[in-house]
């Protein structure tokens, strides 16, 4: 066995196993992420006041919000770049295409052979959500006597568009199919297999996918209803 | 031949002189296939007639014919060894298609797999794999009592299961990514779970992660094709093992 431990430590970060333990890791924080997320975002159906205080408090803690701020980009930019990588090695890894290829049907599942798509789909609604939400209108409220900003309002003009609300949904589906590999695929990166346990692994990732994609598709059909009826 | 039950066959069979040539579909039309043939026989039946023809007969491989050696491969219609579940291509019997079917024939198709003639690749890649580490380096002395290194049934079972890997490369070829993952962890799995293999495990896990990376194949993205796909039934859980087992390894180097 030729390799030595000093030329090993040098690939480690660039073998195929660890990259997609690179890619487990990222992935399953961003999946803790986006719970919180849909936690906060919920309030939004409790009251706009609820709803608006939550988010006054997030951002009034500045070093808070920037460190997270800060973890969020390098989590997202590190599972990106990666995927990015990996699947342009994938791609050069067989040059030249099959004149017919079909799957088993025994393996490969619509959410596992669409993951780049469906990764696509996340970092443009990403940017678009970021640029309708955070950096979008701003109106401003006082609520108990203290003046914040009326995030409530910005989010539920934008939910009151059809093509607002739709794209929301679409984007929040592609997430939910996208976790749903995602998920277990991470447990099978770092090597956890347990006859048992993987297989109630792979039903908590689709009960995962299932919930952050109702609850935030729920949002949106929330926000469009309250839109129409106003 | 001339059952009743024979099949008329339309096959479209990848042509290719040398690696360097391009390559191409060529379509055949083959009369008189009996079911009872073998997938590798009907390849057979057509190159008499082209040799008859004097025509350049197809290039394949196979050996055993008998589904034990691993020679044989073939995209059958789009799927490693063709249609049925853990079957390779010398087992798979004409009986599973029907009269006027359409079957597309071609090569396993990777970068680390070269095409040397019409449907035969170079496998030495693994090869390479098995080099870097796939054996037993530590002196075992002489054969010992039996039972006298105890052996989990369990691990045994497992180990057997991963040895019963022919290297075909029918992973490789039914993963999208072209990855050898469950090829490489079977042949780590085989080794680790037993006695004799457990001493070197580490080193052996480092080393042939590092000789697959550096032959250009590709990475695993889970989904479970290559499993699906493979003759001997192998599982994903052995690319478990090894990614858990490469990880350990990386974590905890023997340096001073
Ligand atoms: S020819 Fe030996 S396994 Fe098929």
């Amino acid at each position: 066995m030729s390799s030595s431990t000093q030329s090993f430590s040098r690939s480690y970060f660039l073998s195929s196993v660890v990259k997609k333990q690179i890619m487990a890791v990222t992935g399953l924080l961003l999946c803790g992420f986006l719970l919180g997320h849909l936690a906060g975002n919920l309030l939004i159906i409790i009251s706009p006041d609820a709803f608006n205080q939550y988010g006054h408090a997030l951002v009034s803690n500045k070093p808070l919000l920037y460190t997270a701020e800060a973890g969020l980009i390098v989590l997202f930019l590190v599972h990106l770049c990666m995927a990015a990588k990996l699947t342009v090695e994938n791609n050069t890894a067989r040059p030249q295409k099959y004149y017919i290829k079909q799957k088993t049907g025994r393996g490969a599942t619509f959410a596992s052979s669409t993951m780049p798509y469906t990764g696509l789909i996340i970092l443009i609604f990403l940017i678009t959500h970021l640029n309708s939400f955070k950096y979008g209108t701003i109106y401003m409220t006082t609520i108990d006597g203290v003046e914040m900003r009326d995030l409530y309002r910005t989010v539920m003009e934008f939910f009151a568009q059809p093509l607002g609300a739709a794209w929301y949904a679409f984007a929040m589906i592609a997430m939910a199919i996208h976790v749903s590999h995602g998920f277990w695929s991470a447990f099978q990166s770092f090597g956890f297999s347990h006859s048992k346990y993987t297989p109630l692994l792979r039903k908590a990732g689709i009960a995962y996918a299932i919930l952050v994609g109702a609850g935030f598709t729920a949002l949106a059909l929330y926000g469009y209803i309250q839109g129409v009826q106003a | 031949m001339s059952d009743t039950n024979t099949m008329t066959l339309n096959l479209k069979i990848w042509r290719q002189a040398s690696t360097k040539d391009k390559g191409q579909i060529v379509d055949y039309v083959l009369e008189g296939v009996s079911p009872d043939m073998s997938f590798l026989e009907m390849i057979d039946m057509l190159n008499e007639q082209l040799v008859a023809k004097n025509d350049d007969p197809i290039a394949f491989d196979h050996d055993c014919r008998e589904g034990i050696c691993g020679m044989c491969s073939l995209m059958i219609n789009g799927q490693a060894h063709g249609p049925e579940k853990a079957t390779t291509t010398c087992q798979l019997h004409m009986r599973s298609f029907k009269d006027g079917d359409t079957i597309a024939i071609e090569p396993w198709r990777a970068r680390a797999f070269p095409v040397l003639k019409d449907l035969m690749v170079d496998r030495s890649a693994f090869d390479k794999i098995i080099e870097a580490g796939g054996f037993v380096n530590v002196n075992t002395g002489n054969a010992q009592d039996a039972n006298s290194i105890l052996i989990p049934k369990e691990n045994a079972d497992l180990a057997m299961d991963a040895a019963a890997c022919i290297g075909c490369g029918a992973c490789v070829a039914s993963c999208k990514n072209a990855s050898a993952m469950l090829f490489v962890s079977a042949k780590i799995s085989q080794l680790a779970l037993l006695p004799q293999g457990e001493v070197e495990a580490d080193q052996r896990a480092l080393s042939m992660v590092e000789k697959m990376d550096e032959l250009g194949f590709g990475n695993c993205t889970n989904e479970a094709e290559c499993e699906a796909s493979c003759p001997k039934d192998i599982s994903i859980s052995n690319i478990a093992r090894m990614n858990r087992g490469f990880l350990k390894a990386a974590v905890s180097a023997k340096t001073k």
